[in-house]
């Protein structure tokens, strides 16, 4: 009897706290300052995207400077999907553009907080790094790690996600998830007379990452009145993809389908083509499968991205640390930006994998094509 | 000695028992089409068929593995295997499948080999050894596409999950994922209750000292089970990858939904009862559980809590009645 | 007619000894290849306080996945619980001092409720334990889930020392992990209960004709091991300073206290095993993990080795039995 009631009062206590704290993902600012950085200059070589920096804010590393050759440390959340292969990918072969990184110390943490927090630990009890980098599998959870780390005096630098902390060197990240969803509303927007009928396909409830760009599509919709049928979760599936497109085909007609990131893009465009149904507005990311898949198809598409080149930033971010040059900061706002029509034959490459995410910044390296699973 | 011959009991007019589990199918469908009148067209329930297709013919051979007594929680990871080794093999090639297809049923078949051996002769609880199993084969499809597979499925392998042949009169399209589930279903059907080998499962699965003592080599039948298991995961991973194309994580959770279908069925856990007809029921239950929820627009989490209690309902329910028939 | 007395020939007991032979070998393993690859940083006292200090959650985690076990059932409803418990937490301290007290026994509430009903559904409906705790974990992600998709609340900085705070290099937490450690093997040695459980767990049939009460047991083993996840995920809300639903799923503690489990010698079948094997597991994949961070094994071999190794470990110890197992 004890224990009903008190479990009666721990799902009481549940329930009324569950609308306390809820992480902010509609920030009205954030999505007014990401949508002026989508189309702002950015500084930096003009052909070399993974080197530009949004605005004029630098950060003093002179404290940091080391005579080569370094022990860069890496602390990565995982490649536990096609965007963080290719990332690595990015960056290890970066490494190899630069012989002063004497070793290269990499710790997976295969997608767990409880795990890359050890991790870090492992880093910093081996004694031997001279700057860490970390991409966070999540944000408040690995901040205490990260001030641990730049406790320990190492230089940090954090990128894709950030810590609610200020004191790694900078944060390497592009515009952001709200600019996401701008870019692909905009076209849906453009494309789609008023009144139009719009399907949200996101992957997962909660992501922060994924949550904004959301948001930030939400709002566009709202602005110009277009109908949002619904918004369905499809767990990155392919095949859930695939059926939750049949399901609202048969219940009526879709004028464009907005989804939050290129993974099952492909699968939703089959959908309609296994139902023998014009394609409609089909928005997705930088995939080659995708891209492929537009062109052949000729639906009105388009590819925002989350660039991978950013894994390339934060290597050159390091190394700049450890030489003691100025480095953008404390946020080295890199461009976001979406392929269109125009473009798009410019990003297409049929020898590359289909989940290669073409806004890589990784042509003009010497390994390219063979590192990144392609073919010459 | 009279020739009077021993009273019979009267004979009794019995109502044939029926697996409540044909019932659960016949109650979600009538529900689905009365919410949505189109699921009772053509290519309403013909893509309802096509989506359960790969499921169902996974529980149909894992049935084998459960009826014998054990657990196979690598199936998931050997549909990864296939979609990924095939994409990493085809290459775009179209006349590759022909070659490809009983390349990955080999190597289901070496899997299904292991898993047995390990089970019967180095003793391994199959929970555990195809636990084991399922992490490693992960990996190697991760290994082997580095963590992104690097090529297309060609057409041709997309054709069995893909393809509807069309115009037919009367039911206007047959996706050819039906027509593998019709076939293989009868083929595992055939298996598990026609042949001997089938009776032998079922031997080992309720009571294995008393097989051993009748002459069931036992071993051989457990290793068996095995391979069917695998040999279905990837006819399953074919079909399926077919249906959705290829992705890094294709496979993951079928296990359980396997070992569910399973158990809504009737089978018996731990061994010596289950039907092939009524795990394929299982797996149309299921999936018509998942439509329904996705009709009346309910969450996500409402699903897992709807499964959940699916789960332990079916199998309360058959331990009820098993008990109420005395066994 | 001599008059000495008969004394059996001391043997060597295997299984007693196998979860500490096996223990030996991944340390000398690791010690090996450090040597070898010159990096003796790592043999260093605080490196080794981190091997042991990465899996916390998992060995409190596996404590009470021991109990399961022991029975002959299995919990497979600890990761839900862990993530549960991780976001009660969180969210009913919500930064208070005040309220630390007040979450952490209404999360040992949650965990012993949780361990009563998986106990009921085993020993009353008799449903199999690879399901009843399927389903439960089924549930409790799905009523989870349902309110919070995020991390929810946060843990105030006063409590945060339970992860993050030591006694000058041993870390608090593990201390608790080795003092609840300390406590379940005394209960499983030295009293009632703990006889009750490896009887249970060796034949309950016999064990029920010998007057135990056998549905006590299993729900007292099942309070038991959801009781030292919810403790698992105090820790974690305190480790990660919030609770989010997927942090359980995340770690993989449902398998991989399992595994942890059966490395350490305890029988999937019930009645064999304890505590001590247990910890040697929890230790053993703490090595595991700190080898294929020293030798630098890419994130995908070091998952294809270790299904090998779970699978091999257990194999040690099972292939000189004589049983039929499924």
């Amino acid at each position: 009897m004890k224990t009903v009631l008190v479990a009666a009062a721990v799902f009481g206590m549940l329930t009324g706290a569950a609308f306390s704290q809820a992480p902010n993902f509609d920030d009205p600012e954030e999505f007014a300052k990401q949508r002026e950085q989508l189309t702002a200059t950015f500084n930096g070589p003009a052909d070399q995207m993974y080197l530009q920096y949004a605005g004029d804010a630098m950060v003093d590393t002179a404290a940091f400077k080391k005579e080569a050759p370094w022990t860069v440390c890496f602390s990565n959340a995982g490649v536990n999907n096609p965007w963080r292969v290719v990332g690595y990918t990015n960056m290890t072969e970066e490494v190899k553009l630069h012989p002063e990184i004497g070793t290269f110390t990499h710790v997976d943490a295969e997608g767990s907080d409880d795990k890359q927090i050890a991790d870090i630990d492992d880093l910093l009890a081996g004694g031997n790094c001279d700057a860490l980098i970390v991409s966070p599998n999540s944000t408040a959870a690995l901040t205490p790690a990260v001030e641990k780390a730049c406790a320990a005096g190492l230089p940090v630098i954090v990128f894709d996600r950030g810590v609610t902390t200020d004191c790694p060197v900078t944060f390497v990240h592009p515009v952001g998830g709200y600019g996401f969803g701008i870019q692909a509303a905009e076209h849906i927007i453009a494309n789609v007379p008023a009144g139009g009928k719009v399907l949200m396909l996101r992957i997962l409830p909660g992501v922060d990452v994924l949550e904004t760009r959301a948001s930030g599509a939400r709002n566009m919709f709202k602005e110009v009145g277009l109908e949002v049928l619904g918004e369905e979760f499809t767990d990155g599936d392919n095949a859930k993809t695939k059926s939750i497109v049949e399901d609202y085909l048969q219940r009526g007609t879709i004028d464009a389908v907005w989804m939050d990131a290129g993974a099952t893009a492909v699968a939703a465009v089959e959908a309609f083509e296994d139902q023998g149904v014009d394609i409609p507005v089909v928005t997705g990311e930088d995939q080659q499968d995708y891209l492929q898949k537009w062109r052949d198809l000729g639906f009105k598409g388009i590819a925002p991205t989350y660039p991978s080149y950013q894994w390339r930033t934060a290597i050159i971010a390091a190394v700049q640390t450890l030489k003691g040059e100025q480095v953008p900061g404390p946020e080295w706002v890199l461009p976001q930006p979406a392929i269109t029509q125009d473009v798009l034959d410019q990003y297409i490459n049929e020898k590359m994998p289909p989940l290669h995410y073409a806004m890589c910044g990784c042509e003009d390296m010497p390994t390219y094509p063979n590192a990144w699973g392609g073919t010459e | 000695m009279s020739a009077q011959s021993l009273p019979q009991a009267p004979t009794q007019r019995r109502l044939p028992r029926i697996n409540p589990v044909y019932v659960l199918v016949a109650a979600l469908i009538i529900a689905i089409v009365v919410m949505n009148p189109a699921f009772g067209e053509p290519t309403g329930y013909m893509n309802y068929l096509k989506r359960v297709a790969a499921l169902a013919i996974l529980s149909a051979g894992a049935l084998y593995v459960i009826v014998s007594g054990g657990f196979d929680l690598s199936v998931g990871s050997i549909m990864t295997l296939t979609v990924i080794g095939s994409s990493m093999l085809a290459s775009n090639d179209p006349n590759s499948t022909y070659w490809i297809i009983p390349l990955m049923l080999g190597i289901g078949a070496v899997v299904g080999l292991i898993n047995g051996l390990v089970v019967s002769y180095l003793k391994v609880p199959s929970l555990i050894a195809t636990l084991g199993m399922m992490i490693s084969l992960n990996g190697v499809a991760f290994m082997w596409s580095g963590g992104a597979p690097r090529g297309y499925l060609p057409d041709t392998f997309r054709f069995f999950g893909r393809y509807n042949i069309t115009d037919i009169p009367l039911i206007t399209l047959l996706p050819i994922a039906v027509i593998c589930l019709v076939g293989f279903g009868l083929l595992l059907w055939w298996g598990m209750h026609r042949t001997n080998f089938g009776r032998m499962l079922h031997a080992v699965g309720d009571n294995p000292q008393a097989a051993r003592l009748a002459g069931v080599p036992v071993e051989r039948v457990r290793i068996s089970a095995f391979v069917v298991s695998a040999l279905t995961a990837v006819l399953a991973g074919v079909i399926l990858g077919g249906r959705a194309g290829v992705s890094v994580d294709i496979g993951s959770g079928f296990e359980l939904q396997a070992i569910t279908a399973a158990v809504i069925g009737g089978a018996q856990l731990l061994g010596g009862r289950g039907s092939v007809p009524a795990t394929i029921a299982g797996a149309l239950a299921l999936e018509a559980i998942f439509t329904l929820l996705n009709l009346l627009g309910l969450a996500q989490p409402v699903r897992l809590v709807v499964q959940g209690l699916i789960l332990i309902g079916a199998v309360a329910l058959a331990t009820y009645q098993r008990k109420r028939a005395g066994q | 007619m001599s008059d000495a007395p008969f004394t059996a020939p001391k043997r060597f007991r295997f299984e007693r000894h196998a979860s500490a032979i096996l223990l030996l070998s991944a340390i000398a393993l690791y010690v090996a290849l450090v040597l070898m690859l010159g990096q003796t940083r790592f043999l260093t006292l605080d490196n080794l306080v981190a091997i042991l200090g990465r899996s916390i959650t998992l060995g409190i985690t596996a404590i009470g996945q021991t109990f399961a076990i022991l029975i002959g059932s299995i919990d497979l409803s600890v990761a839900s619980v862990i993530s549960a418990s991780a976001v009660v937490t969180s969210v009913v301290m919500n930064g208070d001092p005040s309220m630390m007290l007040p979450a952490v026994l209404a999360v040992l509430a949650l965990g012993a409720l949780i361990g009563l009903v998986n106990g009921l559904v085993i020993s009353r409906l008799e449903v199999n334990p690879l399901i009843a705790t399927l389903g439960m974990s089924l549930i409790i992600q799905g009523v989870l889930s349902y309110y919070y998709n995020n991390f929810a609340g946060n843990v105030p900085v006063e409590f945060q020392v339970f992860a993050y705070g030591a006694v000058g290099i041993v870390p608090f937490s593990l201390v608790f992990m080795f003092v609840l450690a300390g406590c379940a093997w005394f209960i499983l040695r030295f009293t009632r209960f703990g006889s009750d459980v490896y009887s249970v767990g060796g034949n309950k049939d016999a064990a029920r004709l010998a007057g135990i009460k056998t549905a006590r047991v299993v729900i007292g083993a099942h309070v038991i091991c959801s009781l030292c996840a919810a403790i698992a995920g105090i820790y974690l809300a305190s480790r990660l300073r919030s609770g989010a639903p997927w942090i359980g799923a995340e770690g993989v503690y449902d398998l991989e206290s399992i595994a942890v489990v059966v490395i350490g010698g305890t029988v999937l079948a019930g009645g064999r095993g304890g505590i001590w094997g247990t910890m040697a597991g929890v230790i053993i994949f703490s090595l595991i993990d700190s080898i294929f961070n020293v030798a630098g094994v890419d994130a995908f071999v070091k998952q294809v080795l270790r299904g090998i190794i779970i699978v091999a470990a257990v194999a040690f110890y099972a292939v000189r039995s004589r049983r039929l197992v499924a």
